[in-house]
């Protein structure tokens, strides 16, 4: 068994020291900025990513980014059952019956069947992704650079296919991300492109200065447009663990949640999203009393939130083995690699094999801790949620502001991220969603990159993309979703599906 | 003649105006050929699909039978106090170290609030002072000055 010599690798590597501790502090820290209302697990990412720039070990920097990660959305997960506000999308569904329950006083069962229903998840999609990353590997290794420009074509389109809003403007947002991940020295001829003589331009925007502004910024100064408005659980939490009986409800949910999550997950844009609006249909559908989901029924709970645990953890899968992001957080993790000068890719894995094995135990080992951080600690962080956000939003800015700056030391960044929240701004009142610019501005020179090298292999001939199998067939499924989404049929299907909230 | 969709339609000249923008930048990187990309070649392409794009969302604004949106008021004061803040920081740090860039940034940010109290502010300073003192100064060994430079030569 291969899979069992990798995993103990894996489980070699993640299990020194200083690799468990920064799993738990990335674990702990996620979870606790998490919770804070309002900020979601990428806002919650692109603060603390400038932290494990200051970490010399890759390994150790991506371990407790991924702790950051699934912490942030057991946060996010938290915030949705408790105050009835989803800090991302793939928690829209928690919230429905989620905090039904937490108004009866059955808040501690709700967020322990999270708790237990992600572990049970995540465990599941540890061993999956150990299973399927190498065979994807290994077809990957036949990619040229028709084919990697061509998977990235892919890639962005379904990412704007699956996202919320409207896809002519989300394929937009996808261009200006390319055209911003322009900004700086080009490689192969060395030029300055759009750096207008400022020296510190020449090495491009920082990515974490992009998602600040965009994600921090830009929402802070939103909410501040809102009248202060959150109903927080005032009545105590009555019983923190779930009774025999809410376990038995849980158990098949859980189970049929983890498979959705783990197949939908692969898919690029929205997986946990996805995965976690089809769990709750999928339950809705079998379970003997529809009627009770929505009232705070706990199979509502359990495989939603298990089936966007395994989706996000099995969106690992093309970052690892392909070096594709399929969401923006995902990209930040890439965005990290490229830090440690880790060159994301099917290389990796033999390349870097403790970095690979090792960041996927680590992924066990991170939900492991969830549950044992958490399900004490569920008590504090309702304390946490109670701060009112005229004393939050300062302290965000505060850690983003501290971040930018430790990423060159300098405070040039501090400034970049300006024109981005005055961007981010704008997109948000224009109704354009800057997820898919994230993932573009991330792509943009690889895909330049690939798209030169295949047209100098083939001598300039731009069919080399079509006469190629493997490209040609990644190009059709493109094509093919983006004919789907806009025929008239299948967008009101689209449009009905993100309207549940 | 009114445009409806006031969303898409400020959207679309969004897309067009960067473009453009970009299109015209990437004219002074060489363009080359299919074969030999220049600088210039992959920004000028993505400029005219963005371009392309920004019609193809403008177009059906001016349809009759658009969706009607609006844009919404623009938050000038939380824009120009959370923005001024941060860049106030970024100046300030420098020249008078990360105690006092600090403080200026928490309490002036917390002006934007409509409940703004003094005592809440300053108290949150001391907080997130000692705080980022211990965990970004002594933790993490950030290099920043801590108090004015010109106090501690």
């Amino acid at each position: 068994m291969e899979v069992l010599s990798h995993l103990a690798l894996g489980f070699q590597t993640a299990g020194t020291l200083e690799n468990l501790m920064y799993c738990f502090i990335g674990v702990f820290l996620g979870t606790a900025i998490g919770v804070l209302p309002g900020i979601g697990p990428l806002a919650t990412i692109a603060m603390l990513l400038p932290i494990t720039y200051q970490l010399s070990d890759p390994t150790t920097a991506l371990i407790m980014l991924a702790g950051i990660y699934y912490g942030s959305q057991y946060g996010g997960s938290t915030t949705a059952i408790l105050v009835n506000l989803p800090g991302e999308s793939a928690s829209v569904v928690t919230v429905l019956d989620g905090y039904q329950m937490a108004r009866k006083g059955r808040a501690g069962p709700a967020l322990a069947i999270a708790a237990i229903g992600s572990f049970f998840a995540g465990t599941v999609a540890t061993f999956m992704l150990a299973a399927f990353a190498p065979p994807l590997a290994e077809v990957a290794f036949k990619f040229g650079p028709a084919e990697y420009f061509s998977l990235m074509v892919l890639g962005l389109v379904a990412a704007v296919v699956l996202a919320n809003g409207s896809v002519v403007k989300a394929l937009g947002m996808v261009v200006l991300g390319l055209l911003l991940g322009m900004i700086g020295t080009d490689v192969n001829s060395g030029v300055a492109r759009f750096s207008f003589d400022i020296p510190e331009l020449t090495d491009g925007v920082e990515f974490a200065v992009v998602a600040m502004g965009m994600f921090g910024f830009a929402e802070i100064i939103l909410n501040l447009e809102q009248k202060e408005d959150r109903s927080i659980l005032s009545g105590k939490i009555k019983g923190l663990f779930p009774t025999w009986a809410d376990l038995k409800a849980s158990a098949m949910p859980i189970v049929r949640g983890t498979a959705l999550g783990s197949f939908l997950g692969i898919l690029p844009g929205g997986g946990a999203t996805l995965s976690a609006f089809s769990s709750y249909a999928l339950e809705k559908k079998v379970s003997k009393h529809p009627e009770l989901f929505g009232t705070g029924t706990i199979e509502g709970v359990a495989g939603p939130e298990a089936a966007n645990n395994a989706g996000s953890q099995m969106s690992f899968v093309p970052m690892l083995t392909l070096g594709l992001p399929t969401n923006a957080v995902m990209a930040l993790m890439i965005a990290a690699m490229m830090i440690h000068n880790i060159q994301p890719g099917p290389q990796v894995m033999s390349s870097n094999p403790t970095l690979f094995w090792g960041l996927i135990c680590s992924m066990w080992i991170g939900n492991l801790m969830l549950v044992i951080l958490n399900l004490p600690m569920i008590g504090i962080w309702i304390k946490l949620l109670t701060i009112p956000y005229r004393l939050l939003y300062p302290a965000i800015l505060l850690f983003c502001a501290i971040g930018a700056y430790s990423v060159n030391n300098n405070t040039f960044d501090v400034l970049m991220t300006i024109p981005f929240a005055i961007l981010g701004y704008a997109f948000k009142k224009l109704d354009c969603e800057p997820a898919p610019l994230l993932l573009g501005f991330v792509l943009g020179k690889l895909m330049e990159e690939y798209l030169r090298r295949a047209l100098t292999i083939s001598r300039g001939d731009a069919t080399v993309f079509f006469t190629r199998p493997l490209s040609l067939v990644l190009l059709i499924i493109a094509a093919i979703l983006l004919v789907l989404v806009f025929s008239p049929k299948i967008a009101k299907k689209r449009e009905e599906a993100f309207q549940e909230e | 003649m009114k445009i409806k969709n006031q969303k898409d339609f400020w959207s679309a000249v969004m897309f067009i105006v960067f473009g453009v923008l970009f299109i015209a930048w990437s004219s002074e990187y060489q363009f080359g050929t299919t074969q030999r990309m220049g600088p210039g070649y992959f920004p000028t392409i993505l400029g005219i699909l963005l371009v392309l794009l920004g019609i193809l969302v403008a177009l059906p604004t001016f349809k009759h039978d658009a969706a009607e949106t609006h844009v919404g008021e623009i938050g000038w004061r939380g824009l120009t106090v959370i923005l001024g803040s941060v860049i106030l920081y970024a100046v300030l740090l420098p020249r008078l170290g990360f105690v006092i860039s600090m403080a200026t940034l928490v309490i002036l940010s917390a002006m934007a609030s409509r409940e703004f109290t003094w005592k809440a502010a300053l108290l949150s300073t001391i907080v997130l002072g000692l705080f980022s003192y211990l965990v970004f100064v002594k933790g993490l060994e950030l290099q920043f000055p801590v108090w004015p430079p010109f106090l501690t030569r």
